[in-house]
């Protein structure tokens, strides 16, 4: 195929892709960009050129193997939903921009650590991204036919797609000086190019497998017959089960901790629910990707099976070979796709990591704490800008001054085990509140000599053919140092032995020196924050914890420098309005200097934030438990705050109704009583039955205040009772007795044939106010022509249950409750109102609940009334 | 001869109150809650009510409220009459539309005083 067509045709698949970047960012509220759909189709930058070509490569000369690659990430996404959603709560809540970011603040705003981690992860994607470019001029190389690379830089079309590429990223990556917003352009551009990637790895698959071959088992067939088949595809005994284990493993921690995941996953989640689709729809990507990656590798074992061809390229040399040249353009711009999402994505998290975790702290902090806001969010957005291109041309250069012969999977692994580093402190601090930065620091440290040790010398000593006997013979001829096989191990190959002596040096120095030695307390606060990240989500700003002096003046002063005025005005009266606080105090509190710190550190990442902060405040110890603590008092102050003023509030109410309440009687006194002294001329009768109703009405309000004067002492317990065995069936009697005359003369019928005798112990004076209060209100309500009480106990195993009945027209439901309260009065009372005071229920079950008894009415209407109470029987 | 209806559930100031307005020539009606009260008005129109707050089933300022909302009865005067005297009650009572507010316990000779007051204002 002509070179021009293949430019033409990449010049146009890029202008397509510029565009939807540029399309999303400008509708970046359209509904198209904000789903699910593509935030999981962006995740698919997992599957690089790597994928595409080196699987199937891996597959033809080492079988299954390449599964282990997806295996791992299948089976830990099902636990995102946990796992996931946990790093994402952390850092959006503190505007988190890069992995870096994520461990440094995890660490106290480690600076060191910030850096450290930057260094581990250039060095890990840096080839890995020459490894794509590698992909795309090998695989432009085979399709145009051009059998010598390119001599010429400015001759090879590699380079000008790299500065497309970073120009792209640039553009892109940086239209907030915010690193942690959203970058909905390019994700979008690379949920689309995962489409397309998929799509046409799952034609030639197709094609391969139907159209070379007559399916399935015709390939099987045929490739079972190619030596070493069988060997190729069995697990391979026990080392090879240990290897499938470890690089299961490896798997797993990259598609958590390789830059560009983390930025994809954590910084472009646009909401959490979007875990659940992601949770089963990833996993369908990644096993539909590899669906046919094994018939493409056994197809091209058996087409080529007696020439020297690069396994690699069995996708694009299988259609190649039999003229499809079309087709093979479909698998170049697949592979294309893959490798530019991945160059984009990795360069971008990259730069963002080089700039807020090794160039802005460690070098322009000074310069910017002086300079403008215009310019200070211009150089910063410069730094990222230069930092890209950097990024990809040192990666371009990579690729043309090495020979990178090692095959597209080894390389890809040398990276995954140097990100795997990382693994220990990240993981560590997410869950172990002990895990300290010092641990971190030189477990990541030693992983990443020994990974050096391990892989990337020897490697390197193999790949450029220097002579040495470091490899075969070990350092300074020392068998148990040899670089494949340290301390004699032998079980692994060599990318598996580097990760798992790397890995298990690394966590073991994490653990020990955090255990033995405490971190500082900023960083036991974060550790606090990150570890129990639910329980601080609450608190927000007020989570992290800070006691000192600080002028809000000082503040903005900083945040104007990098946010502009306007901006920097507007968060903090958002600021003030969300908690409420006067903008005229001076003295700024710790929300808010931690809210500015936040506001920092999307643009300048958490290290630098922390410095700048730190200028112009004058901070003292407080460990976030301590705050924690003061926190809960506050609340615990604000809740007994509310209790007390519910009490007021009940106790107004009360002495408004007994004002009520007292106030009628006297009002009838009082009046009948003017009467009486203004009207001489009063006939004897009516003065007779004025002064009768007086005084009824003054006994009303004596037995008013006595009632109201018993309330209160049985409420607030001032009275003891008097505790003394009696027998139930004589209190009953007793109470009985005064109402002797009025059942005769109203002739109501006392049923007492079901009184169960107990010996009890209660206050007997008491619970005869109790019955006849009872009693009173059953002979009230009796029906008023055959009216029929009934009093009967019943003896339990540990309690005795009296229970009052009557024959009247029974309680609503709903006042069954409510007749218990003070002062309730029955709505359906007779017209005469009765004499009650309207406490007898209410002063009832204040004895009967300080007996420890219970009381409570039943509903049936229409036989009646039921009341019923207990008292504990105490059989000691 | 004036009519004037008297609407409250305790039985003693009921028959204190209707001593007191028929000696000085009124005819005086009864009523025991709201729901009678509001019978007797559409019965026979009264000149004056002294209405009670706190009644069982229809209060005073449902009556009022009914009162008030009818073209017939709305002319009526009402003195509200009850126990409860807070500053807000009172404020609350003549915002509905009552004429008068007399706290219980209140002095013979002033309520008589009030209520012919009212009866002569146009």
């Amino acid at each position: 195929m002509s070179s021009f067509l293949v430019i033409a045709v990449i010049l146009v698949y890029l202008a397509v892709i510029f565009y939807v970047a540029y399309w999303a960012e400008k509708n970046s509220k359209s509904r198209w960009v904000n789903n699910p759909y593509i935030y999981t189709l962006s995740l698919a930058v997992y599957c690089t050129a790597w994928t595409y070509y080196g699987s199937v490569g891996l597959a033809s000369t080492s079988g299954l193997k390449f599964l282990t690659i997806y295996l791992g990430p299948i089976i830990i996404i099902p636990t995102w939903v946990i796992l996931m959603r946990k790093i994402i709560r952390i850092s959006k809540g503190n505007k988190i921009s890069t992995l870096a970011d994520f461990i440094s603040l995890r660490y106290g705003n480690d600076r060191f650590l910030g850096a450290l981690v930057t260094f581990i992860c250039v060095l890990a994607i840096v080839p890995y991204i020459s490894l794509q470019l590698k992909a795309i001029s090998e695989t432009f190389n085979v399709i145009t036919k051009h059998h010598i690379s390119a001599i010429s830089i400015l001759d090879d079309t590699t380079f000008y797609i790299a500065i497309l590429l970073a120009i792209f990223a640039a553009f892109f990556g940086t239209q907030h000086t915010d690193a942690s917003e959203r970058h909905k352009g390019i994700i979008t551009a690379i949920a689309l190019e995962s489409v397309i990637k998929l799509v046409f790895f799952l034609v030639i698959g197709i094609y391969v497998t139907f159209y070379l071959f007559n399916g399935p088992s015709d390939i099987y067939n045929q490739a079972s017959l190619l030596p070493n088949f069988k060997a190729q595809q069995t697990i391979d005994g026990l080392n090879g089960g240990f290897n499938w284990f470890l690089l299961s493993l490896l798997s797993m921690i990259a598609i958590m901790l390789l830059p560009r995941q983390f930025q994809v996953t954590v910084i472009e989640n646009e909401r959490e629910k979007y875990l659940k689709k992601v949770i089963w729809l990833f996993p369908l990507y990644l096993l539909l990707f590899n669906v046919f990656v094994i018939f493409i590798a056994w197809g091209g074992n058996i087409i080529f099976q007696n020439q020297q061809v690069d396994a690699d390229l069995f996708t694009l040399l299988l259609p190649l070979q039999n003229n499809n040249e079309f087709l093979a353009l479909l698998v170049f711009l697949g592979g294309f796709s893959a490798a530019i999402s991945m160059v984009v994505i990795s360069s971008l998290a990259l730069a963002t990591m080089l700039s807020n975790n090794l160039i802005i702290p460690y070098g322009f902090l000074k310069r910017f704490s002086k300079s403008e806001s215009a310019e200070n969010t211009e150089s910063i957005k410069n730094i990222r800008r230069i930092s890209i291109f950097s990024l990809i041309i040192i990666a371009y250069f990579f690729y043309k001054s090495f020979t990178l012969d090692r095959s597209l999977v080894s390389i890809g692994l040398i990276s995954f085990v140097l990100i795997a580093q990382l693994a220990p402190a990240f993981f560590g601090g997410l869950f172990w509140r002990r895990g300290s930065s010092k641990g971190a620091k030189y477990g990541m440290i030693t992983g990443f000599s020994i990974t050096v040790y391990t892989l990337l010398i020897p490697l390197t000593i193999e790949s450029q053919s220097i002579a040495s006997s470091f490899v075969n013979e070990g350092l300074f001829g020392i068998n148990i140092l040899k670089p494949y096989e340290l301390f004699g191990l032998q079980l692994f190959e060599p990318v598996t032995h580097a990760f798992f002596w790397s890995l298990l040096f690394n966590a073991i120095i994490y653990s020990l020196v955090s255990v033995s030695k405490l971190g500082s307390y900023r960083e036991r606060n974060f550790a606090e924050m990150f570890v129990d990240s639910t329980k601080y989500a609450a608190l927000q700003e007020g989570a992290y914890v800070w006691k000192g002096e600080a002028y809000v003046r000082d503040i903005k002063k900083v945040l104007k420098r990098f946010l502009g005025e306007s901006r920097t005005e507007r968060a903090l009266n958002l600021f003030y309005m969300k908690y409420d606080i006067d903008k005229n105090i001076q003295v700024a509190d710790a929300r808010l200097v931690n809210f500015s710190e936040k506001l920092l550190t999307g643009s300048i990442g958490s290290a630098s934030a922390r410095i700048l902060i730190a200028s112009v405040v004058k901070e003292e110890e407080i460990s976030l438990t301590e705050v924690l603590n003061i926190l809960d008092e506050t609340q615990k102050a604000k809740e007994s705050n509310k209790e007390l003023k519910e009490r007021d509030k009940q106790k107004d109410e009360f002495l408004d109704t007994v004002a009520h309440e007292l106030k009628t009687p006297i009002t009838s006194i009082r009046a009948l009583s003017e009467i009486l002294l203004a009207d001489d001329e009063i006939d004897n009768p009516t003065k007779k039955k004025f002064l009768t109703s007086i005084l009824n009405e003054s006994e009303r309000v004596s037995r008013l205040i006595n009632n109201i004067l018993d309330l209160e002492k049985l409420a607030t317990g001032k009275e003891k009772l008097d505790l003394n065995e009696h027998s139930i069936k004589n209190t009953i009697l007793k109470s009985i007795d005064p109402f002797r005359q009025l059942v005769v003369n109203k002739g109501i019928k006392i049923d007492l044939n079901e009184i169960d005798d107990a010996l009890v112990v209660y206050d007997e004076d008491r619970i005869q106010q109790v019955i006849v209060n009872l009693l009173s209100n059953a002979f009230k309500f009796s029906n008023e022509k055959n009216g029929e009480v009934k009093i009967s106990t019943n003896v339990n195993h540990n309690k005795v249950v009296i229970t009052v009945e009557d024959n009247g027209k029974g309680i609503e439901t709903d006042e069954l409750i409510s007749i218990f309260n003070k002062f309730y009065q029955s709505k359906d009372q007779t017209l005469l109102k009765p004499i009650g005071s309207g406490l007898g229920l209410a002063i009832s079950k204040q004895i009967i609940e300080s007996h420890n008894g219970k009381i409570w009415a039943e509903s049936r209407i229409p036989q009646g009334a039921k009341l019923t109470f207990t008292l504990p029987l105490n059989r000691n | 001869m004036k009519k004037i209806l008297i609407v409250d559930d305790e039985p003693n100031i009921v028959m204190s109150l209707e001593y007191i307005f028929k000696k000085e020539d009124f005819q005086v009606y009864i009523a025991r809650d709201g729901e009678e009260a509001i019978e007797i008005v559409e019965n026979t129109i009264p000149d004056i009510i002294l209405l009670d707050i706190m009644m069982p089933n229809v209060d005073g300022y449902q009556v009022l409220n009914y009162l008030k909302s009818s073209e017939t009865l709305n002319k009526i005067r009402v003195i509200f009459l009850s126990a409860k005297n807070k500053a807000s009650d009172i404020e609350l009572g003549l915002q509905l539309g009552a004429d008068k507010y007399i706290s219980k316990p209140f002095a013979v000779k002033n309520l008589v005083k009030e209520v012919k007051e009212l009866l002569n204002k146009k």
